[in-house]
């Protein structure tokens, strides 16, 4: 990119910032200015602090030291009202979530004018406000349909929302937290482009972000954090892949490496399945998993990855279509047998669908296998062999808690994921069903769950992956299909696709992924 | 047969739906907003009583009727904060808070009655609202005595159904409700509050239930009897889900209802001696359950509802 | 301003002394309408002391009275703790009196051994099958449970009603509604002569003890659990929600249908439509008091008990409306919820501006 704008005023400062969150120091002593016209990325691993330091930043959360600087037109930088999202809004700071937070009941236009009126207004005044956005998607190319609901917009016209509502409300500072992550490739550029262009004009961005790549090629300057502290601050210019890596993690990142695998005969079909309806709806998916490989979904989050792992696992029984595991007829089965034919599922929200937080890590290891022998007798449950085995499993899987008796809520996101890896995996199933495993963890814990898929791949299981990190899917997959509206691509040996094939194919451009 | 047909045509049965009618139209108009803006309030059932309650005794003691009309809005509003309190910035379950002030409203009002009339045998009466006669319009043939021969609070209830619909779609506030009820963070990342937003609409709804009581008592009656409500406010949570939490359906819903209620008093009179009067009266709870069961399966229920919302949480 | 923390799990002597301050608490906010009644607050506690533990009859009044609030309680309990909100215990309880009506008037003529089991059986299934209607409707169709078993509540009492004006009322009751006695083989026996306490308490202390057990130590308990902590994650975790959702509506009405035999076969002898003053909406008091916890629903119930029958005698000593005991029932309800706050978080008041994030 250009070098970095000289001498330029700046617009926001962020000095010193602490927070914790009871023993945890999320942010420590963080600094950070930023200038006019530039685009500064906040690098960082999952947990490093990004977050937390731009919720402070947006008033959802207070720092515990520390202040936040931004200057109005005309004058210098004063002091910002922290803990008020009202106050970093009238200041000119647009945040753009990770989760969008727009009403899906409200049309575009209602969600981007929502809080600038008086409340006690009796009307909503929806022409000059419409007028306005129209100049500002014309001179930004942020093209949404104002009137449609937002429960009717894909994710990329739900983040132009989003940084519309930034730019009505006259935005000087824009802040995005992990842009990307819903995005595919060639959208990702678009958005750069654009941003670039909001840049240009004046607009101050911080992006956050955990990939190099697009941080090297979009941004004018690099602050990374580690650990909740500011471990560089440098032009872009001056940095290389390598370098930001070691200072995003702290050492040389040893990135899991697949070996080829040995794909044996096929063990999970389905055959034109179809199933639910509306936007998550599965269209005639055709699917074969063989033992002893891994079999890569790649598409944007809303496409119907959700509904086939709901298919597969045995939560959604398909509209029409088979399904066969092993050989054997599974259409319509439930989750209980799907577990018990061999399906391990890993599902995508884990804090919500993995665990029952109330729950010891004991009962939570022993869930899934709460009927067996070994843990029940006569319907009365066998307390002293769910315990042994929690033991074994802590050992063996490195669950980090304070005991097996100890509430499963209590535990890192990290170790949360464990707990369902040690009981999904420890049963040794035939079909492994891994959704956005990693999503959130942090590098070390991402690299276990990488191990543990690639180690029942090996031992012959099929292993499914769907996954919105393409450098995942490529780094584990045998094969790659791409799901787009619902439809399943065929699938493909990584090594015959690129990041530039798999994007065309998840904003649907192939004629192959119908 | 020519019976029924004759039941349906005449003016009286109609201004009887009507009438029937206007409890429950307060009480779904109130219930709806409150679950717009993502908060169940099963609190409805005693705020009922305590509006009804509240407003006669208000009334009894010479507030004047319209006094009394403030009184009951006024003793509805305040269970309703406490009942916003709780399951708002406190994220208490809306279930057993709503549970909570229904007995405790209940309760109250039973014992500030039973307190301020220790003995008596028959429920002392006031001057209630009498049926406006509006010259002209009440003469109108049919629509006439249907319509324009009910008693203010009617048309109260009718002018409160019009001004929540132009609230809720043409409005700043009716907005910011309907998103909290979708998703607060996008209230609270606009910079709007979502507990003032949340805590002020169920305070506002709670008032507007209690006028369903007050126009049992001020009204409908003209006194305050124990155990008058009877499963009013429940029926109205009902008929909040059959009205997708629309206020026109609710309207049409609460009328449907009157429609109903007032036809099978009729049909009771002709067909009494055959059917226990008891079957006429399960009548109305369990058109409440059919309508449930018939809305249940595309019933779209606003998002956030009965999901506390925690700061700086997602 | 205040800032919530989540704490670890809460200790069990820390949910006791969660549900020691709700119930004192409500204790102290009723001397608020004491006052306004005119009341003396200390008379008014000594008298509602004294009839609830002033003598012996006074002592067994007050269990006989505990007594459909601990099945009524349990009921709440256990369907709570799968989060299925069943507020239909009233109902369940009338259907539980009815059918104990049904077969123990004589329709069946057998020794008691034979006769009471069978009582209790029949007001258990009517119970348990009355709440499975809202559980199915659940289930299968999403409709709200809340609704329709409040609702329920209303049908049932009215359908009482008819039965006692129709076909279930006693030739020689003398055009009352109320149905005809329990035969003294279906009549659960009392635990003490001359007074009212039957066995019913012992049935419900039982039913407390196997909810206990059931919860703590069987398959079916460990899955109930995990639904009502997380439906989602029990359902991924291949645990069958639906069936599970069944058996506990079935086993809450049960509960319930039990409390309703132990009125009639135990206490009152025959049916009448003013069987209950609320015990299904008190049993939902009594259950959160006792933080859903089985055996301290026995507790809870004491409690709730102790101020009904305390109020109804001091009531009768100062003519101050009986009212009184429903308000501090209610209280103790909201008072409860509140310092169920205290449980799952540390709250900190804190006057300095950094305290603006309520947050989990």
């Amino acid at each position: 990119m250009t070098d970095p704008i000289q001498a330029a005023e700046t617009v926001l400062r962020l000095d010193g910032i602490t927070k914790r969150f009871g023993d945890l120091t999320a942010n420590c002593d963080v600094s950070l200015d930023l200038a006019r016209g530039e685009i500064l990325a906040l690098l960082g691993e999952n947990g490093a602090g990004k977050t937390t330091l731009m919720n402070i930043l947006f008033g959802h959360y207070v720092a515990d030291e520390g202040q936040v600087y931004i200057a109005s037109p005309g004058t210098g930088l004063s002091e910002l009202e922290a803990g008020s999202p009202h106050a970093a809004l009238e200041a000119g700071i647009g945040m753009v979530h990770q989760h969008f937070t727009l009403a899906e009941n409200l049309s575009a236009l209602d969600n981007i004018v929502l809080g600038t009126e008086n409340l006690s207004a009796l009307t909503s005044a929806r022409k000059p406000a419409r007028q306005k956005l129209e100049d500002l998607i014309a001179r930004s190319g942020l093209s949404v349909p104002l009137d449609a609901r937002i429960s009717q917009l894909s994710v990329g016209e739900k983040q132009r929302v989003e940084i519309l509502k930034a730019l009505y409300r006259d935005a000087r500072v824009l802040v995005l937290d992990e842009p990307t992550a819903v995005l595919t490739p060639q959208e990702s550029d678009t958005l750069f482009a654009t941003l670039k262009k909001l840049a240009d004009d004046g607009l101050a961005i911080i992006f956050i972000s955990h990939k190099l790549a697009e941080v090297i090629a979009s941004s004018h300057r690099v602050a990374v954090l580690r650990g909740g502290r500011k471990v560089a601050d440098l032009p872009t210019a001056d940095c290389d892949l390598r370098k930001l890596a070691e200072l995003m993690v702290g050492h040389e990142i040893v990135e899991t490496v697949r070996s080829k695998g040995s794909p044996g005969a096929p063990l999970l079909a389905l055959n034109a399945v179809s199933a639910g309806e509306g936007r998550d709806a599965l269209h005639e998916v055709d699917l074969t998993l063989n033992s002893g490989e891994i079999l890569g979904i790649a598409g944007v989050s809303g496409n119907g990855q959700t509904m086939l792992a709901r298919v597969i696992s045995g939560l959604q029984v398909p509209a029409s279509g088979t399904m066969t595991l092993a050989g054997n007829d599974e259409t319509g089965a439930n989750a209980r047998k799907m577990i018990d034919e061999g399906l391990a599922r890993i599902p995508e929200d884990r804090h919500h669908d993995g665990i029952v937080g109330a729950m010891s890590v004991s009962e939570n290891l022993a869930i899934e296998s709460i009927r067996k022998p070994q843990n029940q007798r006569f319907g009365l449950l066998r307390f002293s062999a769910m315990r042994e085995t929690a033991r074994r499993l802590i050992e063996t899987y490195d669950i980090r808690c304070q005991g097996e008796d100890s509430p499963a809520r209590l535990l890192s996101g990290g170790n949360i994921q464990k707990i369902v890896l040690a009981r999904t995996l420890d049963p040794e199933p035939q079909v492994v069903l891994a959704a956005q495993p990693s999503r959130g963890l942090d590098v070390g814990a991402t690299s276990d769950v990488h191990k543990r898929l690639l180690a029942a791949r090996d031992r012959g299981a099929g292993v499914i992956l769907i996954s919105e990190d393409l450098d995942e899917l490529m780094r584990l997959s045998d094969r790659i299909a791409v799901i787009h509206r619902g439809r399943l691509s065929a699938a493909d040996p990584t090594e015959a696709l690129d990041r530039g094939t798999l994007g065309l194919r998840m904003a649907g451009q192939s004629g192959e992924a119908a | 047969m020519i019976e029924i047909i004759e039941i349906l045509l005449s003016a009286n049965f109609w201004a009887a739906a009507l009438r029937i009618a206007t409890p429950l139209i307060f009480g779904v108009i109130g219930a709806l907003i409150c679950e717009r803006a993502g908060v169940l309030n099963l609190g409805i059932e005693g705020i009922f009583t305590a509006g009804a309650m509240a407003g006669w005794m208000a009334v009894w003691l010479g507030a004047g009727l319209w006094g009394g009309v403030l009184v009951a809005a006024g003793a509805g509003a305040l269970f309703g904060l406490i009942h916003a309190i709780l399951t708002v910035p406190l994220g208490l379950s809306q279930h057993v808070s709503g549970i909570g002030v229904t007995l405790f409203a209940t309760s109250l009002s039973y014992f500030i009655y039973r307190t301020a009339l220790p003995d008596v045998s028959s429920p002392p009466r006031i001057d209630a609202f009498q049926p406006l006669d509006i010259p002209v319009l009440s003469e109108l043939p049919f629509i006439g005595p249907a319509l324009f021969q009910q008693t203010p609070l009617t048309f109260l209830a009718l002018f409160l159904v019009l001004a929540t619909a132009y609230v809720l779609y043409r409005t700043p506030l009716g907005l910011a409700i309907q998103a909290v009820g979708d998703n607060p963070a996008a209230v609270e990342s606009q910079g709007l509050s979502v507990y003032a937003i949340r805590m002020g609409t169920v305070v506002a709804g709670s008032a507007i239930m209690a006028l369903g009581g007050a126009f049992l008592t001020m009204s409908a009656f003209d006194a305050f009897f124990f155990g008058m409500v009877n499963g009013r406010g429940w029926i109205c949570i009902a008929l909040t889900v059959f009205a997708s939490w629309r206020p026109g359906k609710a309207l049409v819903g609460a009328l449907l209802f009157g429609a109903f209620d007032a036809f099978q008093v009729r049909l009771q009179t002709e067909v009494g001696s055959f059917i226990p009067g008891q079957v006429f009266l399960m009548m109305p709870y369990i058109l409440s359950i059919a309508a449930l069961i018939v809305v249940a399966r595309r019933a779209d229920y606003p998002r956030a509802l009965l999901v506390p919302y925690f700061r700086g949480q997602r | 301003m205040i800032r919530f923390e989540p704490r670890p799990p809460a200790s069990v002597s820390r949910m006791l002394g969660v549900s020691l301050a709700a119930a004192l608490a409500a204790l102290v906010l009723a001397a608020i309408p004491m006052l306004f009644a005119g009341l003396s607050v200390f008379e008014a506690y000594g008298l509602m002391v004294k009839g609830a533990f002033g003598s012996l009859f006074a002592f067994t009044e007050m269990l006989t009275r505990a007594t459909p609030l601990i099945l009524t309680g349990l009921a709440a309990a256990v369907a709570f703790r799968a989060k299925l909100w069943n507020i239909g215990a009233e109902g369940q309880l009338y259907v539980g009196a009815l059918a104990a009506v049904a077969v123990g008037t004589g329709a069946i003529a057998a020794p008691a051994f034979v006769l009471i089991p069978l009582v209790v059986i029949a007001g258990a299934l009517a119970g348990g099958l009355l709440m499975l209607g809202p559980t199915l409707l659940k289930t299968r169709l999403g409709v709200d449970e809340v609704v329709t078993t409040l609702l329920l509540n209303f049908i049932v009492l009215l359908f009482v009603q008819m039965m006692l004006e129709g076909p279930m009322q006693d030739p020689m009751g003398m055009g009352w509604p109320q149905s005809e006695p329990i035969v003294d083989e279906a009549a659960l026996p009392k635990l003490l002569d001359r007074m009212r306490i039957h066995w019913g308490l012992v049935l419900a202390l039982a039913a407390s003890l196997g909810v206990y057990f059931l919860l703590k130590r069987t398959v079916w308990g460990f899955e109930i659990r995990a639904v009502g902590e997380n439906a989602a994650a029990a359902r991924h975790a291949g645990i069958p929600v639906t069936a599970t959702f069944m058996r506990v509506g079935l086993l809450s009405g049960a509960l319930a249908g039990i409390a309703g035999v132990g009125e009639v076969a135990g206490l009152k002898g025959y049916l009448t439509a003013d069987l209950s003053p609320g015990f299904g909406y008190s049993g939902i008091v009594v259950a959160m008091l006792a933080g859903l916890s089985p055996i301290g629903v026995v507790f809870a119930a004491l409690f709730i008990a102790s101020i009904f029958v305390g109020a109804d005698s001091m009531s009768r000593a100062t003519g101050v409306s009986n009212y009184l005991a429903d308000l501090i029932v209610a209280m103790a309800l909201l008072c409860v919820l509140v310092s169920g706050l205290f449980l799952r978080f540390k709250v900190k008041f804190i006057t300095a501006p950094s305290a603006r994030e309520a947050g989990q």
